[in-house]
């Protein structure tokens, strides 16, 4: 794999001052300049908003202080259209596909991972604030030391032997999710020099249309490295970026066993017309 | 269709990344149907940035109905039996941004409508998830009155349309961007 082609950590690579940037991933500019930039677009962002823009909730995927979006995000508007017949209904997924230990991600080898063990549970709910039921719900994330298991992540943190990083769930009737696991650290990346990404883990759902599918990031609370992360800042709107903030809830946190953190997602609104049993469920 | 009215402000996405090799693959993911299954095909082809090089970190998956347009809800898509035909079905790309997957031509779902496969891709780089639809090129009259490709223009009309190859197979591009940049949509209530 060529170093150009990866955002992993690489010891390898050198940082030239005053050398041209000609690759999107060259990671040769400073916290400096990517801060500069993404204060410039937010900047931008304000101003339109008071001009009477509307309010943004998604990440921009036209965003160049993350690099390697420059040569993946359309330039051509996404085409609106109303989903048809197969876009309204969603795969389903139940405790065929998925054993309910799948979702406790410190006991998937024979010793305890090192690190803080957390509890992270929250609803999935849909736009219109029904709970999405018995649906699948994806996870995956870096160790303790952040390191992820991943073969092309070279950052020389140490492996976990006793941790992967990988879980799985069913949502329960009231959309509810909870999984058991480790804190994940910040890790190393090259998007520019010194680029650090928050700690974080992946999530990927899915809802009743297949319209909701979507992969995101759950972020935890006053992480200093926030402001400086270009993916995080990918969404231009302060009240945007806090609905990826998990919050601390002591009441998710067990005497002598773990803390616990709460974070509640919402897909978009279904367009599919729900019958009234269907809601009363 | 009437536009919902949404309550709730959608939680926002963000990249895939570029370590999710370990964590969303499993065995059998793209392959809907055996490859013995009678009828089955590969759908195939390669997902491009806007230099028209292969991205090697990008990540599919598509929604279909069966054969015979019926939209499935059978669970088992990630402990696949080879019998089951769930409709879903994920594949990473290769080393050089190739695709494949095993399925089946999926059937109208109503009388005269175009089949389409939908489709939602992932990449590292990628901000947000994109939706697009891959077109069974063979009912031309379908195709001709159907409401999302006839509001397009011709050159990009043609994005969505997969291509059959002499043994049976489709074949679909993926262009994120550049002048053939694939129609991707987005949807009311987004």
């Amino acid at each position: 794999m060529p170093a150009n082609t990866d955002e992993s950590f690489d010891e390898s690579h050198v940082i030239e001052s005053g050398a041209p940037v000609t690759d999107s991933d060259a990671a040769a500019d400073t916290q400096d300049v990517i801060s500069e930039q993404i204060a410039a677009i937010h900047e931008a962002y304000a101003k339109a908003k008071a001009d009477g823009a509307a309010e943004e909730t998604q990440p921009r995927i036209d965003f160049p202080p993350y690099r390697s979006s420059i040569l993946r995000h359309p330039t051509k508007d996404l085409h609106h259209t109303d989903p048809e017949t197969i876009e309204l209904w969603s795969p389903a997924f139940g405790h065929r596909d998925v054993h309910p230990l799948e979702a406790d991600l410190t006991i998937q080898h024979n010793g305890e991972p090192l690190g803080e063990r957390i509890v992270v549970q929250g609803r999935i709910l849909d736009g219109d604030g029904r709970p999405v039921r018995g649906q699948l719900v994806e996870i995956w994330q870096a160790n303790a030391a952040g390191r992820y298991i991943h073969k092309r992540d070279q950052h020389p943190a140490p492996i976990d032997p006793n941790f992967t990083g990988v879980g799985r769930c069913i949502t329960g009737d009231d959309g509810s999710y909870s999984f058991t696991t480790i804190k994940p650290a910040p890790y190393p990346w090259k998007n520019h020099h010194n680029a650090w990404r928050p700690a974080h883990i992946h999530f990927s759902l899915f809802g009743t249309d297949f319209t909701q599918r979507m992969i995101t990031q759950m972020y935890f609370p006053g992480d200093p490295l926030f402001a400086l992360d270009p993916i995080y800042q990918s969404i231009t709107d302060q009240n945007a970026r806090d609905r990826l903030v998990a919050t601390y809830d002591h009441n998710l946190t067990s005497h002598e066993w773990n803390t616990g953190y709460r974070w509640d997602i919402v897909l978009s609104g279904s367009n599919r017309t729900w019958m009234e049993n269907e809601e009363a469920e | 269709m009437t536009e919902p009215a949404t309550k709730l402000v959608p939680t926002p996405g963000q990249t895939i990344g570029p370590f999710y090799g370990y964590a969303l693959p499993y065995e059998k993911d793209s392959q809907l149907v055996h490859r013995a299954h009678p009828g089955s095909i590969r759908l195939h082809g390669t997902v491009y940035d806007g230099n028209g090089d292969p991205i090697p970190d990008s990540l599919l998956e598509i929604w279909q109905a069966d054969e015979d347009g019926r939209i499935v809800q059978e669970t088992g898509s990630l402990v696949r039996d080879d019998h089951t035909f769930t409709g879903w079905g994920r594949a990473a790309v290769d080393n050089v941004g190739h695709y494949t997957f095993t399925t089946v031509n999926p059937g109208a779902t109503e009388e005269g409508k175009a089949p389409f496969i939908a489709v939602v891709v992932f990449a590292r780089g990628l901000l947000n998830r994109l939706f697009t639809r891959i077109y069974l090129p063979e009912d031309t009259a379908a195709l001709a009155g159907d409401p999302l490709l006839s509001s397009l223009p011709e050159e990009r009309r043609r994005t969505l349309i997969a291509g059959r190859e002499p043994n049976g197979d489709l074949r679909f591009d993926i262009r994120l961007q550049g002048a053939d940049e694939t129609v991707f949509l987005s949807f009311p209530g987004a």
